[in-house]
């Protein structure tokens, strides 16, 4: 019963994440197939169904599906040094669902941990690992703020939390552009100084080359360039994966997550936890952005940057398509950077490489049917092997 | 015509690991009260919720005046003028209490809402009927009784011929009981028919035509209330003798536990204070009980003992040391057990395994936790002896998730949770609000046994036969004052019911026996 009662709640989970994720490709390629169909109807000439169908896979949606497979040279690097940053946000919202808490202000988390970190290895020149201490720190105290004003003042995070990103941002791009002379703008490039370059030797994360071999062969060979970043945010998943699920601190977040008041009787302080647990969230956004910046694959823009990074709302949509579980963040994360790599392959005069977050955005919207989908699939399972005991009853 | 107005036939309902129904018939005549009798879990708010249309059979078939009906949804049922109170209202919080009654059954005039119409109407209705309520009111505000009567009054509204009651009584004072009783009789005289569900026996003879018993989801059978006893019914209940009083020996008390001394809470209601200069004490080896009716300070007070609301004045002392500053949890870590009125809203995490749940109020200390990290080991050993212990009955045993246990399950699981933490005072408040006989006997049994092992127990009830039965003196709350002391041996019903309403208050003389019981 006991075994069978946890198979049947962790198997239900994971099927329904992937109904949602075939459905949303389904969807993905309807979308596919109309673009490729009305791209042909304009050009005005003869062309047949089976034409459509096949540029519509080919080029689109078998790319898309590929992600980094399709050039994998440089593709795998670019996937994993964005997967990194999108664990880091998704673990962020994730950890704020538990203690019911919407974290919707990853992004302006995310865009202070980006500023302490460059502003540590750029101004301060100091090694890459302080630099990611500081990127959690400033997340961290970005995300306090609008916990503190949840704890003693009642006022929803969610208000607070949208409008310290627009805060953040433009705070941050007024700090590095700083009237066009900031320490860490490089007027020449309109961005902030490239860290991978000699200057800033020591400053940048270690590529995965230091495991490897002198001349790595295979996957090696792609993988030779890119930051160990990842591993950084797979550690920290499942680090957070045990605070949640076994811990006393994570029983009492869990605890105030389900019912406040039910906390508040069991002596919990409901007050400290909402601070701490928007502190860990920010922390947590922040250090993403640590990751991707100081593994020297972008810059920041302070002239260009009047959007918040996508890296923050895409943690919410990590999050909810892995029901808050910090193991599932890593696969959710992998995949939603997966085919948005794969959305820059296809074949741009037919398809907007939009169609990744069309995908992604319908994924999200059926995670919203995700409790339909395990209700069913957990009668199913219990069906199967309800069936299956008493056969070995009769025995 | 048939002659029942509702007869379910053969009714099987099978949820995973439990079989809530089990070849269930029930058959309800035109004009009766019908009791529908049960220990927790018996399957009773489950059948219930088959014929509300809130679950679908997996056998059987229903029938409304001789004809099959198929109930999808409550909508069907409220077509089939089926109407019901739930043990758990149903109500909007934020909504007022007018809003709530309308609410599925609006009167629109062009799509916007006739309220004044609805207000003269549900006005009508509560003068009729004796049900007292303020229809601008929200819900999240008024008391549990007045909400019992806003889901009284939707039915009416409704015009439903057949009133489902889920243990009404359970939120109820002696005279509100009275009162409802007079109110299903007076439903019964005008034609309409009424499900009775309950466990309490006085009520059911008081008021009821028939009875169905059920046990463990099965059918016991259905008798006429003029042909058997209490005892009949309880032995068809629960398959044995059930003794209604309890067995209680007289013990010395001890130093003093708590003293609580001119605590005055506000309100957080009106600007008056809830609890006005209240000072009582209480010993080792005594149950002291606070009897009030519902609303008259008692939730306040306790929440202010036992720090979940702030106080305006005075001082509460466990063992002379002084609580008033103190946490939740320093509070508790001083020796304070907490049986919380609202079991869904305090007591329990309701997505919380019951393992999870069991250790509520000790998931903190070293038995359970060692270096930051739960001892899951620990806490299943735990949660297994207590389910045997206390008999706390289950879909999956210590996984299963709280949400999804019966009302008096959960309750047990609390109780069980609290006294085992074997803390030198005790404060329960209903514990036993919604049980049956065989669980309650079980409750006030522990209670007792906490009292005799030289602890204190604070007992708050609204049920007159529990504060007579389990209390060595007695404390009458009234608007947020102590009104009166009593000794249960010296005192009757009638005159606490009295002291209770506030007929009568006797302050000087309560002073005057306070000193002379310290005296002793």
């Amino acid at each position: 019963m006991n075994h069978l009662e946890k198979l049947k709640r962790g198997l239900s989970t994971v099927l329904s994440a992937l109904i949602s994720v075939a459905i949303g490709l389904a969807f993905g390629f309807i979308i596919l197939f109309l673009l490729s169909l009305s791209t042909y109807a304009s050009a005005g000439e003869p062309f047949t169904l089976k034409q459509v169908f096949d540029t519509a896979y080919n080029e689109g949606f078998l790319r898309l599906m590929k992600g980094c497979f399709y050039m994998v040279r440089r593709g795998l690097k670019t996937e994993i040094s964005q997967a990194a940053p999108l664990i880091m946000t998704g673990l962020s919202v994730a950890f704020a669902f538990k203690t019911g808490l919407f974290n919707i202000g990853a992004a302006g988390q995310y865009t202070l941990g980006a500023f302490g970190a460059l502003y540590c290895a750029i101004v301060l020149k100091l090694p890459w690992y302080l630099c990611l201490l500081a990127s959690v720190l400033f997340g961290a105290v970005w995300g306090a703020i609008p916990g503190f004003f949840k704890a003693y003042f009642k006022i929803n995070e969610v208000i607070t939390s949208i409008m310290f990103n627009w805060i953040g941002l433009y705070a941050v791009n007024t700090l590095i552009y700083g009237g066009g002379t900031g320490a860490m703008y490089c007027a020449k490039t309109t961005k902030t100084w490239v860290i991978g370059s000699g200057v800033y030797e020591g400053t940048t994360i270690p590529n995965i080359s230091v495991f490897l071999s002198e001349k790595p062969q295979g996957l090696g060979l792609y993988l030779k360039d890119t930051s160990i970043a990842i591993f950084f945010a797979i550690i920290i998943a499942i680090i957070l994966y045990i605070i949640i699920n076994k811990t006393t601190f994570g029983y009492e977040i869990r605890a105030c997550g389900h019912s406040q008041t039910a906390a508040k009787y069991a002596g919990i302080s409901e007050k400290r936890n909402i601070i701490l647990s928007m502190a860990i969230a920010g922390g947590l956004a922040g250090f993403g952005a640590g990751l991707y910046y100081l593994s020297g694959v972008a810059e920041w823009q302070p002239l260009v940057s009047t959007s918040l990074p996508g890296f923050g709302f895409d943690g919410i949509s990590v999050a909810l398509l892995a029901s808050s579980n910090p193991i599932g963040v890593i696969f959710s994360a992998l995949f939603i950077a997966h085919i948005d790599v794969g959305g820059g392959y296809m074949n741009a005069s037919f398809f907007p490489r939009e169609i990744a977050d069309i995908v992604s955005g319908i994924i999200i919207y059926l995670c919203a049917f995700m409790l339909l989908f395990k209700t069913a699939i957990s009668k199913g399972i219990s069906r199967v092997f309800g069936a299956k005991k008493e056969l070995e009853g009769g025995k | 015509m048939s002659e029942y107005i509702i007869e379910m036939r053969n009714i099987t309902k099978v949820f995973p690991g439990i079989k809530a129904n089990d070849n269930i018939t029930l058959q309800l005549k035109k004009g009766e009260i019908h009791a529908l009798l049960g220990e927790n879990g018996a399957g009773k708010s489950t059948l219930m919720s088959v014929l509300f249309g809130l679950y679908q059979p997996d056998e059987g078939k229903i029938f409304k005046d001789g004809k099959e009906v198929k109930i999808n949804n409550p909508n069907d049922a409220n077509a089939l003028k089926i109407g019901m109170v739930h043990q758990h209202f149903k109500l909007v919080e934020v909504f007022t209490v007018l809003e709530n009654i309308i609410l599925g059954a609006e009167d629109t005039n062009m799509g916007l809402l006739e309220k004044n119409r609805a207000r003269k109407k549900v006005l009508m209705l509560s003068q009729k009927y004796g049900l007292n309520v303020n229809p601008n009111a929200l819900v999240e505000d008024i008391s549990v009784g007045m909400q019992q009567r806003v889901e009284i009054l939707k039915m009416l509204y409704r015009n439903n011929d057949i009133l489902i009651f889920d243990e009404p009584t359970a939120v109820l004072t002696p005279q509100e009981i009275d009162d409802l009783m007079e109110i299903m009789r007076g439903f019964a005289r005008e034609g309409k028919s009424i499900l009775f569900i309950t466990h309490k026996l006085n009520e059911i003879m008081a008021v009821a035509d028939r009875c169905t018993v059920l046990r463990k989801g099965k059918y016991m059978g259905t008798v006429d209330i003029k042909d058997v006893t209490k005892e009949d019914l309880s032995q068809m209940m629960v398959g044995r003798q059930v003794s209604f009083t309890v067995d209680k020996m007289d013990i010395q008390t001890g130093k003093t536990v708590l003293e609580v001394k001119n605590l005055t809470v506000p309100s957080k209601l009106h600007k008056n204070n809830a609890v006005k200069n209240v000072s009582f004490t209480v010993r080792e080896g005594e149950i002291v009980c606070i009897a009030g009716i519902e609303g008259n300070g008692q939730t306040e007070f306790v929440q202010a003992l036992t720090g979940l609301e702030k106080i305006k004045s005075g001082s509460i002392k466990l063992y002379g040391k002084e609580l008033t500053k103190l946490s939740i949890r320093q509070r508790a870590k001083s020796g304070m057990a907490h049986i919380p009125e609202d079991r869904h809203k305090h007591g329990l995490v309701l997505d919380y395994t019951l393992e999870q749940n069991l250790v509520l109020q000790r998931y903190w200390t070293n038995e359970f936790k060692k270096a930051g990290f739960i001892r899951s080991k620990a806490i299943r050993k735990h949660a297994v002896r207590l389910i045997e212990q206390f008999d706390i009955r289950s879909g999956q045993g210590p996984i299963t998730i709280s949400r999804s246990m019966s009302g008096g399950n959960q309750q047990k699981a609390i109780v069980g949770r609290e006294i085992d933490r074997s803390e030198p005072l005790v404060v329960a408040v209903q514990p036993t609000r919604g049980l049956d006989v065989g669980a309650i006997e079980f409750i006030h049994q522990e209670l007792v046994k906490t009292r005799d092992s030289g602890k204190a127990v604070l007992l708050v009830s609204l049920e007159l036969d529990e504060v007579m039965n389990l209390s060595d003196r007695i404390l009458v709350m009234y608007e947020g004052k102590i009104v009166g002391e009593f000794d249960p041996k010296k005192t009757t019903v009638q005159e606490l019911g009295l002291y209770m309403a506030g007929g009568k208050r006797t302050n000087e003389q309560t002073n005057e026996q306070t000193k002379a019981s310290l005296a002793k």
